[in-house]
């Protein structure tokens, strides 16, 4: 067996039926090989897109995607996907050729050192030196991406590594005494939480998408209903709770739900679970929650204390930790206290419902993600690009199931939403997949158009046509005195025509009403489709200016209940 | 916060861009690196390094924790209170007269230093010994010019059992 032959096998051995790519100078040994195995590849068009695609395989399996470039510029333009995949604690591992060992260090052509590139945005990376340490590498590169909090692995495999014979197939795992992520919390520290539990008034949680990774929904489904707490979460955390359920408050942050950004300064209590307080997400530091408790549970003790100071921390994993708490609990009762602000907390959300309903021409993106709501049923995917698109989305459509609302958060990455949602749709074929765009992101990766025509995946890619680059446009016209720099994108492309040229199906909609026609038709057609959906460039949701406070927002938060 | 040198003992596995790893993330999280020095330890494949840093209370407890999610970082210590600190220094010092010689001769008596290198106008002297008393040392030999100073920088070891 040759090195490029044990990378098969050793994927092959860790479950993997699908890896994405673009083959080089460097990786012809290793796609020689891939010729007669039996391990799909998909051919994206451009190696971010083969990341990015990694990323939403994992983000909607929760297994560790894969991708795979050529050395020097297949390699660095991964770099995009891994430093998303590294933010937002996703399991991908990324392998990459190199020029041939002796070779390295020449400025060879193709040349980089993409184990150096990456150190910052890897958990871990490996150069095999000799084709048998392929396996164990491989399997320990799996191990470590999707333990602990997950994080994206690199693997630079030499040219003459690919082709060189194995001694022996040996995938026992590189020992790593210094990786021993705590999963346990510690019971103490759960018995604490549990008197914080008893003495609160107000109690609030806020989950992130720590929750989903560690699977640990139903233990805060349990939770929250046993201490009857309204439920708020970051952008990544979305469908780690029912945002449909009584007791969801939505999404918090710069641009939250208005109930949850009210609310929270008013909590005497916040349990915050899986989730690393992000700027985007707390505002103002000095002004998030300052008279508030705060409990911290996060398998990674750096996010301990590094944003927000916490009153008690709990290391490990929150699906152990909940489960332990939810037993403790078993004999807990809610006081007339919390339940009194529980009910005022769930009349607030129901007056402050963000306004949906439009018949305006050109279409409200409120209008669009409302009908994008009512035709998609809780197990289908939707993947955002980032920008105005992404908090549309995240601001206006319930995600109901983890691992349904997958979506750049922490790099903000453009351009991500179309290639993460074929990622998606490969992990989970059976469930419908659709990708929010803005016209900017998405014509950073419309080649994949090429990808999903030949390899007949049916994604929906939606395009919110504004003709502008909307956040930083948003931005000018609230701070900087409408002066648009460079944000006006002009009348080029055409989207339908874009998408014809490449055999992809796509319909203009400019009225309510055609979204959701257009939309139920395409998922009953199981074919790939663009939705070029041209919408009001004016609109934009409230926002958090830089240095506010989270209950500062500016900009008119409209009211569904205000629609006559 | 008030700002402090802390000492930092940590060890790592003994592998290519392990070094480089530790002091991107120094950079990468905004603290400075002080000094580090790097060596073998009593453990096979593992490396010590001790790192000084200058940091308030929450940042070094950010340090700590970001080199302790290092795959490759073992274990960590801080062992500024109660450690033997040493660093190795090496200055060339211009003698301009005989007069100087004698001096200098007996300041690296009483510093327990030793002359390694003697030409008629420069002598190198090493000197062991914690940052003080290096510091201190280097401003008596000011006086005469120094031409060189080149430092280890500090490792440490805990005090005790």
């Amino acid at each position: 067996m040759r090195g490029g032959e044990a990378i098969i096998e050793s994927l092959k051995n860790m479950g993997v039926k699908t890896i994405f790519g673009y083959p080089g100078g460097q990786t012809i040994p290793f796609y020689d090989m891939l010729y007669d195995a039996d391990l799909d590849h998909i051919l994206v068009r451009h190696e971010q897109c083969a990341a990015h695609a990694a990323d939403g395989y994992a983000r909607a399996s929760g297994k560790v995607g894969v991708c795979l470039a050529t050395s020097g510029p297949g390699a660095t333009n991964l770099v995009t996907g891994i430093a998303t995949a590294y933010m937002d604690s996703s399991p991908i591992l990324a392998i990459t050729g190199q020029v041939p060992t002796h070779l390295i260090g020449n400025d060879a052509f193709q040349e980089a050192d993409i184990i150096g590139i990456t150190m910052p945005i890897v958990k871990h990376s490996y150069q095999p030196k000799n084709p048998d340490l392929i396996p164990s590498m491989i399997k320990s590169a799996f191990e470590i991406s999707a333990s602990g909090r997950p994080g994206p692995v690199v693997i630079d495999v030499p040219k003459e590594v690919q082709e060189g014979e194995l001694s022996k197939f040996d995938d026992s795992l590189i020992d790593t005494p210094g990786y021993n992520p705590t999963t346990k919390g510690n019971i103490r520290q759960i018995k604490k939480a549990l008197d914080l539990i008893r003495q609160a008034k107000k109690p609030l949680i806020l989950v992130g998408a720590g929750v989903i990774i560690s699977g640990a929904c139903r233990e805060l489904k349990e939770l929250a209903y046993t201490i009857n707490a309204p439920v708020m979460s970051s952008l990544l955390g979305k469908g780690a709770f029912d945002e449909t359920d009584d007791l969801a408050l939505g999404m918090l942050g710069m641009h939250g739900r208005k109930v949850s950004n009210d609310s929270i300064n008013e909590s005497d209590l916040l349990i915050a679970i899986g989730i690393r307080f992000s700027d985007r997400t707390t505002g103002r530091l000095d002004s998030f929650a300052p008279d508030t408790k705060v409990i911290h549970i996060d398998i990674d003790p750096a996010e301990i204390g590094k944003n927000v100071d916490v009153d008690l921390p709990i290391v490990g994993d929150a699906k152990n930790i909940l489960g332990s708490l939810n037993k403790l609990l078993n004999d807990y009762t809610v006081s007339d206290d919390v339940n009194a602000w529980t009910d005022m907390i769930k009349q607030r959300k129901q007056d402050l419902l963000p306004r949906v309903t439009y018949d305006d021409v050109p279409l409200k993106p409120q209008t669009v993600i409302k009908e994008i709501s009512e035709v998609l049923t809780p197990e289908s995917i939707l993947t955002t690009d980032v920008g105005q698109n992404q908090m549309w989305a995240a601001h206006f459509y319930d995600t109901q199931r983890p691992r349904k609302f997958i979506s750049s958060g922490g790099l903000g990455t453009m351009g991500f939403g179309f290639p993460s949602a074929i990622g998606a749709k490969v992990a989970c074929p059976d469930d419908p997949v659709v990708s929010i765009n803005g016209d900017g992101g998405f014509l950073m990766v419309c080649q994949e158009l090429a990808t999903v025509r030949e390899y007949d995946i049916p994604v929906i890619a939606v395009v919110l046509e504004n003709r502008t680059l909307g956040m930083v446009y948003q931005w000018q016209s609230l701070l900087y005195n409408e002066r648009h720099s460079q944000t006006l994108l002009g009348n080029s492309p055409d989207f339908v025509k874009l998408a014809e040229s490449f055999g992809v199906n796509a319909v203009r909609i400019t009225k309510p009403g055609e979204t959701k026609e257009a939309l139920s038709s395409a998922i009953k057609d199981n074919e790939p489709i663009l939705l070029d959906v041209v919408i009001d460039s004016e609109e934009a949701l409230p926002m958090l200016p830089p240095g506010a406070g989270i209950n500062e927002m500016i900009g008119e938060y409209k009211l569904e209940k205000d629609v006559i | 916060m008030d700002k402090k040198y802390h000492v930092i003992s940590t060890l790592v596995e003994n592998k290519p861009g392990v070094l480089q790893k530790v002091a991107g993330m120094f950079n990468r999280r905004g603290f400075n690196i002080d000094g580090i020095t790097v060596g073998v330890s009593e453990v096979e494949g593992l490396s010590r390094m001790v790192i000084t840093v200058h940091a308030d209370r929450k940042g070094l407890e950010q340090v700590t924790k970001q080199l302790n999610k290092l795959v490759d970082v073992v274990k960590i210590k801080d062992i500024t209170k109660n450690a033997v600190k040493r660093e190795l220094c090496l200055i060339k010092v211009h003698v301009p007269n005989e007069i100087a010689r004698a001096e200098i001769m007996q300041y690296t008596n009483i510093f327990r230093a030793n002359i390694v290198d003697v030409t008629e106008e420069t002598l190198i002297i090493e000197l062991t010994g914690d940052m003080e008393k290096i510091n201190a040392f280097i401003s008596l030999l000011k006086g005469y010019g120094i031409k060189k100073i080149s430092r280890t920088g500090l490792t440490a070891m805990a005090r005790g059992v």
